[in-house]
């Protein structure tokens, strides 16, 4: 089978699970239900020769009922096709099962979700934070986290202050200019 | 037995009278050696500085030490963020006195670009910083522009006035009377430019 046909058998071959799928610019898009995601995962790695995990990210869409999403991007060494699989996760449950035993490099990226979004991933085997440091208190990439931080404190570890969001020698106008006018420019003296 | 003479003309031309502040920062400003604190792109154009286009030999601070205690100056070049910020200041505490810091670059300055959760807003909140350098990263030629001026800052300090009491009142009794200067406290006190959230 060929990398096209087997994008197109998709939805003949995972049946039910897919939820909807969206074709753009020649990239396949398809969502499932969190409670399938290892199963449809394995599937994907041995039956449908998906060897390669790029990347996991997560969308913060605040405001919106399931708030965040989880997005998979999976490739095929030997057809050479790409396929993204996403699911949603509500704030309730915020957890989703691991594919790090699937694909080792989850590892990593499972904890990133989790240090920046703050989704768990059940059954990981090593679920510390990876940028910020144990004991953070924050989730610095959801929505309702302010962009100039907050201010923590972990005695001898670490800590953090809010960073001036006026006041430094450069200033950025927040609009709906283009980024050649929004960039941040040098504060004038009478300012 | 041949008279030992007060005054020997031999050794004439290698005796030079000067005062002993002049001679101990003379010596401390022509041999400072960094502490390079390479965090960000900046550590490039300090390593450019080192090498033999710019030659920061000249200034007699080619050798960099990458063990504190061998340092006088730590250039803070690069983002410092809030992760590394205590290691930042350990490794300045772990520096002999004297010393001093050079902030290298719009990040060690200020925080630079990164108004971020993740940033410091400038070493200075942390260490006493005697010379900042703008530019990002600054030229090679900026970098050596502040070494200079370190040194034109070393030349008027008060270096014996500076030392501990206790190491200098045999040869000064009256030394104790001294109010300790700036440098002595450096570091301990809050600074000029040390902000009042220094920890």
């Amino acid at each position: 089978m060929t990398g096209p046909e087997l994008l197109k058998s998709l939805s003949r071959l995972l049946g039910s699970k897919i939820q909807s799928q969206i074709e753009f610019r020649h990239e396949t898009t398809f969502t499932i239900q969190p409670a399938d995601l290892r199963e449809v995962a394995k599937f994907c790695r041995d039956e449908l020769s998906f060897d390669y995990l790029i990347d996991i990210s997560s969308v913060d869409n605040l405001g919106e009922e399931p708030r965040f999403e989880v997005v998979y991007e999976v490739y095929s060494m030997t057809l050479a096709i790409h396929l993204r699989i996403k699911l949603a996760v509500s704030e309730e449950v915020c957890a989703v099962d691991t594919v790090s035993d699937i694909w080792p490099t989850a590892d990593w990226h499972e904890r990133e979700i989790y240090d920046m979004m703050g989704i768990r991933f059940n059954n990981h085997p090593d679920l510390r934070r990876i940028l910020m440091w144990d004991g953070y208190p924050f989730f610095p990439l959801r929505k309702d986290f302010p962009l100039e931080g907050l201010p923590s404190e972990m005695p001898d570890v670490a800590f953090t202050s809010a960073a001036p969001m006026e006041g430094g020698p450069f200033v950025t106008q927040p609009s709906t200019a283009t980024a050649k006018d929004r960039e941040p420019r040098a504060r004038r003296p009478e300012v | 037995m041949p008279q030992v003479a007060a005054y020997d003309s031999k050794i004439e031309g290698n005796i030079i009278f000067t005062q002993l502040d002049a001679a101990m920062n003379w010596m401390r400003k022509n041999s400072l050696w960094p502490m390079p604190m390479g965090l960000a792109c900046c550590a490039i154009e300090l390593m450019a500085t080192a090498a033999s286009r710019f030659d920061i030999a000249r200034f007699g601070s080619e050798v960099m030490r990458f063990s504190p205690r061998q340092c006088d100056v730590m250039i803070v070049a690069g983002t410092v963020t809030y992760k590394m910020a205590l290691a930042v200041k350990r490794i300045w505490e772990q520096m002999p006195e004297p010393k001093w810091c050079i902030a290298m670059g719009a990040c060690a300055s200020s925080g630079g670009m990164y108004r971020s959760y993740a940033v410091l807003q400038g070493i200075d909140q942390l260490i006493p910083v005697d010379v900042y350098i703008s530019g990002c990263p600054p030229r090679p030629e900026a970098l050596l522009e502040g070494l200079m001026r370190l040194q034109k800052k070393i030349e008027g300090e008060q270096s014996f006035l500076a030392q501990k009491p206790q190491l200098t009142a045999d040869l000064v009794p009256e030394i104790k009377k001294r109010p300790p200067t700036r440098a002595y406290v450096r570091g301990v006190a809050t600074a000029p430019g040390v902000k009042s959230n220094m920890r």
